[in-house]
C-alpha cells in the first residue's frame, strides 16, 4: 500500500469509479482458535476526505457474502457494478460521504481479495484451502484495527453493520471502546439461536458432501463445489426473506402455463431460488462460505462473563443505534431487544428502531424511507456533535 | 404516541422537571421527540430514555441525541429491569392506553417512582359540557370524539381510587388550570392533574 491516505474519489452527487486498495501487514495475526497467520493482506476501499484530526472515520463491517466494496461503481456508467450499500453510503446519503470518511473492508477468510483459502498459502505454493485457520468475528476485528492504524483512524467516529455486520460492531464496541464513538447495529443478534446454527449447518453440509469439495482441496483438482454451494445459498436465501415477501412476490406463479409433473423448475419461487444459487456459486468461494457461517455460530461475546450479556456491553463506551425489521425472522426484533436490554441494563446509551418492513432479514440492505431516516438522524447527530 | 396536549401544559413539564432528582435515572413513556427528556438532561443532567412507538418521534429522539427505545407501551415493559430506574414518567399518555392497569403495574416494577399527568375529566368546564349534552372539548381534551385516541379519561376521584384498589401509594399531587396550581376543589377547579405514585410495599 503506497498512500494511507488516498484522495477521494468525489463527483458531483455519486462517488463514480472507487478503486480498491490492498494493505499488506506482516505482523503475525494470532485468532481466537490459536492459529498464527503470519502475514496477509486486507483488501478496503475508502470514500469521503479522512480530517485532519482523523476523527470523522466509519467503518462498514459486511455480512457474510458482502465484500469491501459498499459503495461507488466497479466500472464506470455500470450501475450492476454498484456496492451493496450504496444506498446508505455516498454524498447525500445516510451515511453522507461529503461528512464522512468511510471504510468498507473485505475481511480475513474472505474470497475477494483479502487473505483467505483461496489465496496461495506461503508455506506450500498452493492455496489455503481448507488449511485456513478458521477466523471468529473479535479475529476480524483485530485485523481492521490494524488497518485503522495503517490509515490514521484512532477512533473511529463509527462502526457500522448489518447481520453479521452488525455482530463486528459490536465485538469493536466491546473490545476497543476507546477507539468507537458509535455503533451501528442492524439486524443482528448477541449470538445465534440453535435454529440459526442449525440452517448454518445444513448449508455447510451441502457444501462438505459434494463430491467435488475434495476435502476443501478443490483448487488443486480444477473443479468448484458448485452443488453445495447452490444449496447453501438457496437455503440461506428463504431465511433472508419472509414469508409474506415470497408470496407477494412469487406466491405459487408458474414458469409455464401449466404444471409438467417433472422436477424441472415449475415454480416461479424454483427459478428464484436456483438462479440465486447459480449466480452465487458462480463466484463465492466454498471455503469462504464455510468461514463465514462458522464465525456466526461462534459469536457469542456474553461468553466471555458466564452468558451476561450486559457485564460484557458494559466495558463500551459507545452510543449504541440498534436496528431491526418486523418481518426478519432470521435475526428477529426480539434478538436485537436482546442487545437492547443489555444495553440498558448496563446502563449504555442507546436508540433502538423496530422498523415496520415486510422484506424479512435482507431488508437492512434495502431502502426504506424510515430505517433511512433514522440511520440519517443518527449520522447528522455525530456531525453536528464533532462541531 | 398522544401528547399534544401534554405539550400545551407548560407547567405540567415544569413540575415534572423540579420532582426529578439531580442526575437520576429517568425513562419517559410516551416520549414523543424527546423534549421533557431534553429538558430533564439539561436542567438535572439525568441519564434518560424515552420509549416511543411511533418511528417518526425516534428518529426525532435520535436526531436531538436521545436515548429511545421503539416499543409498544401496551405490551408493557418487558426487557426493562426491576427498579432500573429512578423516575417513571407517564405524561398524558395513560388516558389513552388500553392497557391502563398493565402499564401502572409496570411502571412501579421499572421505577421507585411513577409520574403520571393527565386531563381532569372532572373539571368544570368538561362538566359542563356534558351537562349541555356535548363531548368536552377543551386545551386539555383538545380532540372531538370521534378522533379522539382518549379511550380512558378518568377524575382526580377516579385516579385516586384506582390507586388505592390497586396498591399504589399517592406520594404527591399537584393539579393545575391554566399553568396555576388549584388549591381547593380539586376535582372540580383542576383542569391537570400530576401524581408522584409508588408501589405500596
Amino acid at each position: 500500500m503506497d498512500d494511507p491516505r488516498p484522495a477521494p474519489a468525489v463527483t458531483a452527487r455519486t462517488l463514480g469509479v472507487v478503486t480498491p486498495q490492498t494493505a499488506r501487514f506482516d505482523q503475525p495475526l494470532t485468532l481466537r482458535s490459536g492459529a498464527v497467520l503470519e502475514s496477509y493482506d486486507l483488501v478496503y476501499e475508502t470514500y469521503g476526505t479522512l480530517d485532519a484530526e482523523g476523527s470523522n472515520a466509519v467503518l462498514i463491517c459486511h455480512a457474510l457474502s458482502g465484500t469491501h466494496h459498499v459503495a461507488g461503481l466497479s466500472v464506470a456508467d455500470d450501475p450492476k457494478t454498484a456496492g451493496w450499500w450504496d444506498n446508505m453510503v455516498g454524498p447525500g446519503k445516510p451515511i453522507d460521504t461529503d461528512h464522512f470518511f468511510v471504510v468498507g473492508v473485505n475481511n480475513l477468510g474472505g474470497c475477494h481479495g483479502s487473505t483467505g483459502p483461496s489465496s496461495i498459502d506461503p508455506r506450500t505454493g498452493k492455496p489455503w484451502g481448507a488449511d485456513f485457520p478458521l477466523v471468529a468475528v473479535i479475529d476480524w476485528v483485530h485485523a481492521q484495527a490494524r488497518l485503522a492504524d495503517r490509515l490514521g483512524v484512532k477512533v473511529w467516529a463509527a462502526v457500522v453493520g448489518g447481520s453479521l455486520g452488525g455482530m463486528q460492531a459490536m465485538r469493536w464496541a466491546i473490545t476497543f471502546p476507546e477507539r468507537v464513538r458509535n455503533a451501528v447495529v442492524v439486524a443482528a443478534a448477541p449470538y445465534l439461536t440453535a435454529q440459526n446454527i442449525a440452517f448454518n449447518d445444513v448449508a455447510r453440509q451441502a457444501i462438505l458432501t459434494d463430491p467435488d469439495f475434495h476435502g476443501g482441496h478443490f483448487y488443486e483438482h480444477g473443479v468448484v463445489p458448485t452443488r453445495g454451494l447452490r444449496l447453501a445459498r438457496m437455503l440461506g436465501h428463504i431465511t433472508y426473506l419472509s414469508d409474506d415477501v415470497m408470496a407477494e412476490k412469487f406466491g405459487r406463479m408458474l414458469r409455464g402455463n401449466d404444471l409438467k409433473f417433472g422436477f424441472d423448475v415449475e415454480f416461479e419461487i424454483e427459478s428464484y431460488l436456483r438462479y440465486q444459487g447459480d449466480k452465487f456459486a458462480g463466484y463465492f468461494d466454498a471455503n469462504t462460505y464455510l468461514i463465514m457461517t462458522k464465525a456466526l455460530d461462534y459469536f457469542d461475546p456474553a461468553r466471555e462473563a458466564g452468558g451476561d450479556l450486559a457485564a460484557v456491553l458494559a466495558r463500551a463506551t459507545a452510543r449504541f443505534l440498534v436496528v431491526s425489521f418486523t418481518s426478519d425472522w432470521r435475526f428477529s426484533p426480539a434478538r436485537s431487544r436482546e442487545i437492547v436490554d443489555a444495553l440498558l441494563a448496563a446502563r449504555r446509551p442507546v436508540a433502538y428502531a423496530e422498523i415496520d418492513s415486510p422484506n424479512g432479514h435482507d431488508a437492512f440492505l434495502m431502502t426504506d424511507a424510515h430505517y433511512h431516516n433514522v440511520m440519517r438522524a443518527h449520522f447528522a447527530r455525530i456531525v453536528a456533535e464533532a462541531r | 404516541m398522544n401528547r399534544a396536549a401534554g405539550q400545551r401544559q407548560r407547567a405540567d413539564l415544569d413540575a415534572i422537571v423540579r420532582w426529578v432528582g439531580e442526575g437520576s435515572r429517568v425513562l419517559d413513556l410516551g416520549c414523543g421527540d424527546g423534549h421533557l427528556l431534553t429538558r430533564l438532561q439539561r436542567h438535572k443532567r439525568v441519564e434518560g430514555y424515552g420509549v416511543d412507538f411511533d418511528i417518526d418521534s425516534v428518529t426525532q429522539c435520535v436526531a436531538a441525541g436521545i436515548n429511545v427505545i421503539q416499543s409498544d407501551l401496551e405490551r408493557g415493559l418487558s426487557g426493562f429491569g426491576d427498579q432500573a430506574f429512578d423516575h417513571v414518567i407517564l405524561s398524558h399518555t395513560l388516558q389513552a392506553m388500553h392497557s391502563t392497569e398493565r402499564i401502572v403495574r409496570e411502571m412501579l416494577r421499572v421505577g421507585r417512582e411513577g409520574i403520571v399527568s393527565f386531563p381532569n375529566f372532572g373539571y368544570w368546564r368538561h362538566r359542563w359540557q356534558v351537562i349541555r349534552g356535548r363531548m368536552p372539548v377543551s386545551e386539555d381534551l383538545p380532540y372531538q370524539w370521534f378522533d379522539t385516541p382518549n379511550i380512558h379519561l378518568c377524575t382526580l376521584r377516579d385516579f385516586e381510587l384506582f390507586c388505592q384498589q390497586h396498591g399504589v401509594h399517592i406520594l404527591e399531587r399537584l393539579v393545575l388550570t391554566e399553568n396555576r396550581p388549584v388549591s381547593s376543589m380539586h376535582n372540580l377547579l383542576g383542569a391537570t392533574a400530576l401524581y408522584r405514585i409508588e408501589a405500596l410495599r
